[in-house]
């Protein structure tokens, strides 16, 4: 067992609550209290797993949610989760992790080889690799797709719920350290609405790492503990722990992750609480106040395992007691590291300061003599001994030009280095919400500058990296937030807090080593996560890449799952250099979201199977049900597709179905067709402006079939209407374009012609349809509804009777989409399903049999009857579709019309409605398939049309098709090739697009 | 997400609404009479303004009303909306919608 490096005291964890879990199979022991990262510190474990691409030893660099490095797949099974960061997952009684990319082991791993191979992995390797010819991309992809990516999705369903919150607030404050609690404090006692947002388990920020920290002469964290008592008294304020937000968005709209039970054993979780809320708020004001990160320094082997940020030690030491290092070099550019050697040195540990500065502060290097820590000014860590742990590390002076070194290097024995090379305001949300970025010489970092959105940002996040500071602009911000939010409120007075010492870094991007940069084995690492080094950097800067866009995109710096918060200054730092330009000259690239991943669990929230859309049924639809119906969905409906019998397949089904109707008597729920009741004295205007032909002049009583255009006169939409009275009709329209032709009128009347006295009502839902269709549908009709008088004379065809149906008030429409004798039988819903069954009862001398969609379609197809969006697809016109008879020469003016004389529409050899019939009469040609006048050998080979309906007829008794030919009209009797993904060519022959009592005789009869 | 203030409902969230292109684009009265070039101009020409732009927008999930808005293309910032009968609202000089 390995030492232990858990400290005799402090910390904030809960040494009474031991928690055991395991890594890698092996069990360890924490405390309650403890990250990952902090208990595998504890337990001396530093190998936590493989890079990206060279797959080299990588272990814990931070102590937040910006780690790059320590990346774990999380849990087993079904709650399996990859590329979870160490350093943000608390421990439970039973967790269980293991390391990413890395086979058979951590410590032994195969993939490794890339390491040596990497100088045949350049920065932009995927865009050198991929090229021409595509053939070798399924080689590539099966190579990439195993060696990349890091850990791995789960492949069972996620057994866990989430939940979505919709909130609204004046001020949400993201981030709950010093600046934010004081906004939160300020705008919370205003009376305004609060939301104050923490990624981590407790409030405090950075004070939860920094024991040392004082306000107004006590220890800070028991003003971070009076903040937080007032702030839970204030009924407006809502505090979220566990909190990232995420993203931010248009107008103030935010979304946050927060995770309620992931710190808890899954299976000892509180029953009826979602795994995670996914919040969408919209603020009237932001306060972001998200702090800041350590930037790492760009030295050789800087990704070894034991490489760490120097405030990342100090927050092991002080908020986990775990001092993760015995010898530790601590290697800085600027004041702040002094207290991590300070804090290092009396945990017991050996330290070594190295400080990239000649001169830092005398208090500063008179403390570290006094704790025996051994300095090493103006000097540089310019090589690092072991691969997967550190053993010693190589110090040497720097040269004045920081180019190289001034003296041989000293090796050092050591286990940890502690690195520091300045701090980055974190501003992603900032540049998420459109806001630009000023660049901070003093800090040689960005800063927030403007933003178009109600956004303030305070404390370090925004560039103030004392603590009083962060205290002033919180309380600041905080108010003038809620003032803007529309409440009275004073800004409060800020508290004390000692300042430290921060006196100018010594920026050095690059720290040199033996070696010139891309020479020799060390590596100089940027972007930990992507395995990007500065010697990349130079390659693509060399290659031409120059701008950050493109750099970004060829060395893929900053676009792993950590979005660069270590890397993104160094890599724009380093890019600046070999361009002799000045830092904000060369400009940043944008932060996108999420600021960390978040799941698809929480994304979908309740959203998922049965929940995702909703679904109409009929009244109708437990008959269905009940029947063995096969469904397909239309639009959002629920539609029959067939009804099987005695193991029939769709085939066999669809083949009876259609044979019965035009046999009998067939029997269709035709509720989803859309249907639209428009009354006012302007009605008929309306109609005669949106379809083709006259509407005016029908009847009460009448039915006509119309087309409906857009105004560049292709079909859109078709359908009957009928007129019930005087101004008063009733519209039809397909399933799927109900929603869509209801707008259409709605537009013309609220836009343009305002004064147009007519009302439109979607009544779709309010009556429920049958369709008898068949020879026989007289005779059913006839059984339900002895009132009706239904000969030919009285009910013609193309007319609509009120009457009694089956005891049942109804509107019978005489119309037909399969060419034979049918009646549309309305009844309001709640009849539906005894209508029906009393149709069925009373069909069943004629062996009636229920159809549904697919028999449809066939019956339909056998007359030619059209399928607006099947046959049709937005650019074609009645003309193209042969049926000129139905637009009228009489109106002067309709929606399209004018199109028709344009000259691509007027033009000869447009694509036209034809029939189409294979030479083998029972090959059923695949729709979507391309007529061509010859076949070559490969494509491309010239196309004259498509096939858009095809199927199985059994009533004309071999395979119908339809489709859209170049000037297939003037085409009749002549045959054509098609190609097929099979391989087989079919011949076909054109014809007219009527298969099946081409005189219409069935319909009228 | 855009918050987009309809004329009847108030503000609300994008989602329930659909942004219909240009406004106050007239229907030709007598489209029989006019050239191609300016039926052509009626049917397919749109302006795409780098700033403020008049446009039609749906409240399909609320009142299913019309509406016109002005927004600035590059801010996404609502300038005004209004009623398809009512004038168009003048643009304050100093409201481009860049805050
Ligand atoms: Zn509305």
């Amino acid at each position: 067992m390995a030492r232990s490096a858990r400290l005799a005291e402090g910390g904030r964890i809960d040494r009474s609550k031991s928690v055991r879990f395991k890594f890698n199979g092996e069990s360890y022991q924490g405390f309650k209290g403890d990250t990952l990262a902090s208990a595998l510190l504890a337990n001396d474990v530093h190998l936590i797993g493989r890079s990206f691409k060279y797959h080299r030893p990588r272990g814990i660099m931070t102590a937040g949610s910006e780690e790059p490095n320590a990346l774990v797949q999380l849990g087993e099974g079904a709650r399996t989760e990859p590329n979870i960061r160490a350093t943000q997952i608390e421990i439970f009684e039973g967790l269980t992790a293991r390391s990413q990319n890395c086979w058979p082991s951590v410590g032994f791993d195969i993939g490794a080889v890339n390491s040596v191979l990497s100088r045949y992995l350049p920065a932009g390797f995927y865009y050198k690799t991929f090229m021409w010819p595509a053939s070798l991309w399924l080689t590539y992809e099966r190579f990439i797709r195993k060696a990349a990516g890091l850990g791995q999705a789960p492949t069972e369903p996620d057994p866990d719920r989430y939940a979505q919150h919709h909130a609204h607030c004046d001020v949400l404050i993201a981030g709950g350290g010093p600046a934010g609690l004081a906004a939160a404090l300020a705008a919370g006692r205003s009376g305004a609405r609060v939301i104050l947002a923490d990624e981590q388990n407790e409030f405090g920020g950075s004070l939860l790492s920094d024991a040392e920290a004082e306000i107004d002469g006590a220890p800070a964290l028991a003003w971070v503990g009076a903040a937080l008592e007032e702030l839970r008294a204030l009924p407006e304020v809502t505090i979220l722990s566990r909190t990232t937000v995420t993203g931010y968005y248009d107008h103030n709209f935010l979304t946050a992750v927060e995770r309620v039970t992931d710190h808890l054993d899954p299976d000892a979780a509180p029953p009826n609480t979602p795994r995670q809320r996914f919040w969408k708020i919209r603020a009237k004001q932001t306060v972001l106040a998200q702090g800041a990160i350590e930037r790492p320094l760009v030295f050789a082997e800087n990704d070894r395992p034991g490489v760490m940020l120097a405030s990342a030690v100090a927050a092991y030491i002080q908020r986990y007691g775990v001092l993760p290092g015995r010898e530790i070099v601590v290697f800085t550019n600027n004041d702040s590291a002094y207290a991590t050697a300070r804090l290092a040195a009396r945990a017991g540990a050996r330290v070594h300061l190295v400080d990239a500065r000649e001169q830092p502060p005398g208090p500063l290097l008179a403390e570290m003599a006094a704790l025996g820590v051994e300095t090493h000014l103006g000097c540089g860590v310019v090589g690092v001994s072991g691969t997967k742990a550190i053993h010693g590390v190589d110090i040497a002076k720097l040269t004045e030009d920081e180019k190289g070194l001034a003296g041989p290097p000293l090796q050092v024995s050591a286990d940890l280095i502690a690195m520091s090379g300045g701090w980055n305001p974190t501003v992603h949300l900032f540049s998420q919400s459109r806001g630009t970025l000023r660049y901070d010489e003093t800090l040689a970092s960005f800063v927030p500058d403007k933003t178009p959105q109600k956004a303030r940002c305070a404390g370090s996040g925004n560039g103030a990296m004392m603590l009083a500071e962060c205290l002033r602009e919180g309380f600041e911000a905080g108010a003038a937030a809620a003032r803007d939010a529309g409440f009275t409120v004073e800004t409060p007075e800020s508290p004390d807090a000692p300042a430290l010492l921060d006196s100018p870094p010594r920026q050095i991007w690059t720290v040199p080593t033996v070696h010139p940069l891309g020479q020799g084995k060390r590596k100089h690492f940027l972007d930990h996560q992507n395995d990007v080094t500065a010697a990349d950097v130079h390659l693509a800067a060399r290659e031409g890449y120059l701008s950050v866009e493109h750099l970004k995109r060829y060395t893929t710096t900053g676009m792993g799952t950590d979005q660069g918060k270590t890397s993104n200054i160094n890599a724009l730092a380093i890019l600046s250099e070999i361009r002799a330009a000045d830092i904000p000259s060369v400009g940043t690239t944008t932060f996108r979201p999420p600021y960390t991943p978040a799941g698809f669990g929480a994304m979908s929230g309740q959203a998922v199977k049965d929940l995702f859309e909703p679904e109409r049924g009929t009244p109708m639809h437990p008959w269905h049900l009940a029947n063995g119906a096969v469904f397909e969905d239309v639009g959002d409906w629920k539609r029959p597709r067939y009804f099987p019998r005695d193991g029939e397949d769709m085939h066999a089904a669809v083949q009876r179905e259609c044979r019965q109707v035009r046999e009998t008597v067939g029997i269709m729920d035709a509720s989803t067709l859309g249907k639209i009741d428009i009354q006012g004295k302007d009605s008929g205007r309306l109609l005669d402006l949106v379809y083709t032909n006259l509407f005016s002049s029908l009847k009460p009583g009448r039915i006509r079939y119309g087309l409906m255009l857009n105004e560049h006169g292709m079909i859109f939409d078709d359908g009957v209407t009928t007129c019930l009275g005087v101004n008063h009709y009733h519209m039809n329209t397909t399933t799927g374009g109900a929603a869509r032709v209801l707008n259409w009128l709605e537009e013309w009347l609220q836009t343009e012609y305002p004064d147009w006295e007519v009302y439109c009502t979607s009544v779709t839902e309010q009556w429920a349809v049958a369709t008898l269709s068949g020879p026989k549908a007289r005779d059913v009709l006839l059984a339900v509804a002895p009132e009706m008088a239904l000969d030919s004379d009285s009910f013609s065809f193309m007319t609509m009777r009120e009457g009694v149906v089956a005891g049942i008030p109804a509107r019978v429409f005489r119309v037909s989409f399969t060419g034979d004798l049918s009646y549309e039988i309305n009844v309001p819903a709640r009849y539906g399903r005894a209508l029906w069954e009393a149709l069925m009862a009373a069909g069943a001398p004629y062996a009636i049999t229920p159809y549904g969609t697919e028999s449809m379609h066939v019956l339909r197809a056998e007359k030619g009857f059209i399928i607006v969006g099947q046959d049709t697809d937005g650019s074609v016109t009645p003309r193209d579709m042969g049926m000129d008879w139905i637009v009228s020469k009489k109106k002067e003016d309709f929606i399209g019309k004018r199109s028709f004389a344009r000259p691509d529409t007027a033009r000869e050899g447009r694509k036209q409605l034809v029939g189409l019939l294979t030479e083998d009469p029972t090959f059923v040609l695949p729709e979507g398939a391309h007529l061509v006048s010859a076949v070559n050998p490969a494509p491309p080979m010239p196309m004259i049309g498509h096939v858009s309906s095809s199927y199985m007829s059994p009533n004309v008794g071999r395979s119908i098709a339809l489709g859209l030919v170049k000037d297939g009209r003037n085409l009749m009797g002549r045959q054509f090739q098609v190609p097929l993904m099979s391989g087989r060519v079919e011949t076909v022959t054109i014809t007219e697009p009527v298969f099946f009592d081409k005189d219409g005789e069935r319909s009228r009869g | 997400m855009l918050q987009i203030t309809c004329p009847w409902c108030g503000p609300r969230d994008a989602v329930e609404f659909h942004c219909h292109g240009e406004a106050h684009i007239a229907r030709p009265e007598k489209p029989h009479e006019i050239s191609d070039a300016e039926w052509g101009d009626y049917i397919f020409f749109r302006k795409n303004p780098k700033g403020v732009h008049f446009e039609r927008w749906t409240h399909d999930a609320g009142c299913r009303r019309w509406f016109n808005a002005i927004r600035n293309t590059v801010t996404d910032a609502f300038i005004a909306t209004y009623a398809p009968t009512d004038p168009i609202p003048e643009i304050p000089t100093d409201d481009q919608g860049d805050a």
